[in-house]
């Protein structure tokens, strides 16, 4: 009897762990149109209505304890604000200075610069769901094909790119988040040179990201801006439109002679934000520049 | 199949269901020290400890393919590392039935550790090309602490679900007697309904 039971207990164990081994397998090696990803998207389908009544049914509990941290949190960047204003103060008469030779020479060249983010015919949707692991950044929001919506859209939430559509249902798509180990973005710096690298996310900290592949002898200083490229070159065109703020180059140190890296603080808290813009026409108004002949 | 049958496993899908969607909807959008409580360990361990290692088992895969499902995250990684959980809370039950009110937190914090270090070992299995930061043993210290000192009550509304649906186990009714005077292993059960002799001087 005894024995029985000893049996019974491995053998349910052994089948479970079986399972679980094969559907990493398949998941692993499948792609995105395999069964297990269409099992798993109608799951997600089923199970969006009832996701959405929890986010709203549970969102004063969430909004309390928010408002607790937020509080502390904003106590202690009081005096690194107030610094941050002065430098800012001094940016923007620069860039007020630049912005109009800009416009100047855009009319000259005939580029069409109109980049703001409503050229790219944003939608706006709340996250539902969010995944709390250190591995996976990834949030679920309440909007998807029916409006518009489609896989590799940009998302800026909190006026800076969070991530990127990477599954769009009916209803619901969910986010990769800049974050994620699975993301990497072209990235320019705005100094001098407009160093361009390829920024990645240091995993387990979420309000780190690396900006590598940058030349060891780029003119790179802390506090300067990190925007998206939006390179297009033949039939390529990235997937993000030109000039979407990212992130602040926080430290430069030794790594940018030795390795080419920068560390990169996002603009975006992104463990916070609760609403998001998704970017359904994110190549409208990027027409590359057509220089005079003769 | 009768109802009484059905009950332990539909109050397990219930509590299953529920836990995701609280953790996903709610708990992990609130930081506390700078990390998210994850309740989905804690509950799977206190339904191990409760109900003993197979449903515990099945519990941990159960939620684990949840979380992994509704989160298009890669299937069988959490269900693989649950499993564990489950059945290792069921298995120290079975094994040594402990009876102090603060085991729930030990294991818990176990738990958690386990889920937090699993996942990253599995993960740099399964191939990471991103730099990683040294900050990820901190957050999964910092994890361990926010879940060690969420164990207890989650221990308890588990226990309020899952109680009542569970089967009377027979060791700790004999427990429950001996504490209560009943069943006592020095008495001959017949003894016990004498009257009690009294002592002549």
């Amino acid at each position: 009897m005894h024995s029985k039971q000893v049996r019974r207990r491995r053998a349910v164990v052994a089948a479970l762990v079986v399972v679980s081994l094969i559907l990493l397998t398949a998941y692993f090696g499948g792609s995105s149109s395999d069964p297990l990803h269409a099992v798993q998207r109608g799951v997600v389908t089923i199970f969006s209505p009832i996701q959405k009544g929890a986010s709203v049914a549970l969102s004063p509990f969430r909004d309390i304890a928010n408002f607790f941290s937020d509080t502390f949190k904003a106590k202690s960047q009081v005096a690194k604000l107030r610094s941050e204003v002065h430098q800012l103060q001094a940016s923007l008469a620069r860039a007020q200075y630049a912005a109009s030779l800009n416009a100047q020479l855009s009319r000259q060249v005939r580029l069409d610069n109109n980049n703001s983010i409503s050229t790219y015919k944003p939608v706006a949707a709340h996250v539902t769901f969010r995944d709390p692991s250190l591995w996976y950044a990834t949030v679920e929001v309440d909007k998807g094909t029916a409006d518009g919506v489609r896989t590799g859209d940009p998302v800026t939430g909190d006026g800076a790119l969070v991530g990127q559509v990477t599954v769009a249902g009916s209803d619901f798509s969910i986010v990769t988040l800049i974050t994620d180990h699975t993301m990497a973005e072209a990235a320019q710096v705005n100094d001098s040179g407009g160093d361009t690298g390829v920024l990645v996310p240091a995993v387990g900290n979420p309000n780190e990201l690396v900006l590598q592949y940058l030349p060891r002898n780029a003119s790179v200083q802390p506090n300067q801006q990190v925007v998206t490229v939006g390179f297009r070159s033949g039939p390529l065109q990235d997937l993000y439109p030109p000039g979407i703020p990212i992130g602040q180059v926080s430290n430069v140190g030794n790594d940018l002679a030795n390795n080419g890296e920068v560390q990169v603080t996002p603009d975006a808290d992104l463990r916070h934000f609760a609403v998001v813009q998704i970017l359904t026409s994110p190549h409208a108004g990027t027409a590359r520049a057509q220089l005079p002949t003769g | 199949m009768s109802y009484a049958s059905l009950r332990l496993p539909l109050r397990l899908v219930a509590l299953a269901v529920v836990t995701v969607m609280i953790q996903e909807a709610a708990v992990s959008q609130i930081t506390i020290f700078g990390t998210s409580a994850d309740l989905t360990p804690l509950v799977v361990m206190a339904v191990g400890l409760l109900s003993g290692s197979i449903p515990g088992a099945i519990m941990g895969f159960g939620v684990g393919l949840l979380v992994d499902l509704l989160l298009f995250q890669t299937l069988g990684v959490t269900s693989l590392l649950y499993i564990v959980i489950g059945y290792w809370s069921g298995r120290l039950r079975e094994l040594r039935d402990p009876s102090h009110g603060l085991v729930p937190m030990g294991m818990g914090a176990a738990a958690t550790a386990f889920a937090g270090v699993g996942m990253t070992l599995i993960q740099f299995l399964l191939g990471v090309d991103s730099p990683v930061s040294l900050l990820l043993v901190q957050q999964i210290f910092v994890a361990v602490l926010v879940n060690t000192l969420l164990a207890l009550p989650v221990y308890a509304a588990v226990k309020r679900v899952v109680d009542p649906a569970l089967p009377k186990d027979p060791r700790r009714r004999r427990r429950r007697a001996y504490t209560t005077g009943g069943l006592s292993p020095l008495q001959q059960s017949s003894a016990r309904l004498r009257p009690t002799p009294r002592t002549s001087r």
